[in-house]
């Protein structure tokens, strides 16, 4: 989401407009998603709040879990977005640069709405480093590390997302999800890259995923969620249907 | 009327978005008078258990809780709200409302903690009908969660889940309905609960 409007990009460049978020999230509520996540991904870049009218709106609409994020710097910016309704509040450069904004945050208000949204690129072999700013600043430091700091500080859930799979259809980073799955005890939501049915059963089975997040795809109308959702079922993956 | 109880750490805007899309009159109040003049309360949770506690005696709130309960008045707790009805909670150590016999402890470490995600509810007691009217047998429930409810009382369960063990996730006594689940985000499941809930109760 930017500037008001929900958008989808690739590698977190080259953004099209998706359409209006309130309807877009009804719409996702009705079809069956299990969870809307909302990344204001201009937020932090701009220095500015996110857009709390956006989220009240949305939170009037849906009934099932809804997770914002972007631009969160304080303690105060996380009260504010969950009194509007939002249910988990992901920290990203914010935690980063200050990670004590982790424990204060899940001290004020519990790990479980603590979600640390990390983005990802591939480095070398078997090395990921984390990525601020809207993935523009390389920090050095590497996911796998951040990950377990982020946990140990007190976040509840890890959105991960691999920017070199962002928007391009070509299945999630497997590899990846599994090392910061298998790092932390931990829910881990992996995102970018999903294209086909089977990268949906593969980053569960294979990549050891606890969620499964998507964006193109559902908001280009490539597939639904409710076949990504049988099929995963025809696999013997538990799913709410 | 109903009333949702507000003390200050819970996720009180998703609650009250599920009773306008159901279209529910109600208030938010942390004052006792208030409390009194309600025919249902809701505690509804989001928080740590210790915190809670202290944010309810802060508000005087733990005191007229127990009271509206014990004179029968139709209560929901959700999460928090349901463990905070029992004797004590590992979760900071505090003694909690006391109102139910028994304990929170936290999960085992087998799962990753907290559980957050879909899980299914399984209906153990055939008597709390009303309560489940129109929800099918292990539906899906939306859970955020790191301990949970061990109610001395085994008959109060009236629904379980499966997270590394088996775990009360509904408790009904009298006038009170409890889910460790959160119904406000558990689409049609959950809105089928609270509307149940609603109904059956004197408004």
């Amino acid at each position: 989401m930017t500037q008001g409007k929900v958008v989808k990009g690739i590698q977190f460049v080259k953004f099209r407009d998706a359409g209006n978020p309130v309807v877009l999230a009804e719409k996702y509520d009705a079809d069956g998603a299990d969870e809307l996540v909302f990344l204001d991904i201009t937020a932090t870049v701009e220095n500015r709040d996110i857009l709390i009218d956006v989220v009240r709106k949305t939170a009037e609409k849906v009934i099932i879990p809804f997770s914002v994020g972007g631009g969160i710097r304080s303690k105060d910016d996380m009260r504010q977005i969950l009194r509007a309704g939002a249910d988990k509040v992901s920290v990203n450069t914010g935690a980063f640069k200050i990670p004590s904004l982790i424990s204060e945050c899940a001290n004020a208000f519990g790990n479980q709405c603590v979600v640390l949204s990390m983005d990802v690129r591939k480095i070398t072999q078997n090395r990921w480093n984390v990525f601020i700013n809207g993935g523009r600043t390389d920090t050095g430091i590497s996911a796998i590390d951040w990950a377990e700091k982020a946990v140990n500080l007190g976040a509840g859930e890890i959105l991960l997302t691999s920017i070199d799979r962002d928007g391009t259809k070509k299945g999630y980073d497997l590899e990846l999800t599994k090392a910061v799955s298998k790092s932390v005890n931990v829910p881990v939501i992996a995102s970018g890259g999903a294209g086909k049915l089977e990268d949906f059963s593969d980053v569960f089975t294979k990549g050891k995923a606890d969620a499964a997040l998507a964006a193109s795809l559902f908001h280009f109308g490539e597939l639904k969620i409710k076949d990504v959702k049988g099929f995963l079922l025809s696999k013997n993956i538990p799913i709410r249907n | 009327m109903i009333t949702i109880i507000d003390y200050g750490i819970s996720n009180i805007g998703s609650v009250a978005n599920a009773l306008n899309k159901l279209g529910f009159f109600f208030k938010i109040s942390a004052d006792p008078l208030v409390l009194r003049q309600s025919t249902v309360l809701i505690l509804p949770g989001v928080g740590q258990a210790a915190t809670g506690m202290r944010n309810l005696k802060n508000r005087g709130l733990d005191k007229e809780i127990i009271k509206q309960i014990n004179q029968g008045k139709s209560f929901l707790g959700i999460c928090l709200g349901m463990q905070l009805l029992f004797d004590f909670s590992q979760e900071g150590n505090v003694d909690c409302l006391g109102i139910l016999k028994g304990e929170v402890k936290r999960f085992k470490l087998e799962r990753k903690i907290p559980q957050i995600g879909w899980n299914q509810v399984k209906f153990v007691n055939k008597k709390n009908k009303k309560q489940f009217k129109e929800i099918p047998e292990n539906s899906y429930f939306y859970f955020v969660n790191s301990y949970y409810c061990v109610p001395e009382d085994k008959s109060i369960v009236a629904g379980v889940s499966e997270y590394g063990e088996t775990f009360a996730s509904v408790v009904v006594k009298n006038n009170i309905l409890a889910t460790q689940f959160h119904p406000e985000k558990s689409g049609e499941s959950g809105f089928q609960l609270i509307r149940n809930f609603i109904n059956i109760s004197p408004c």
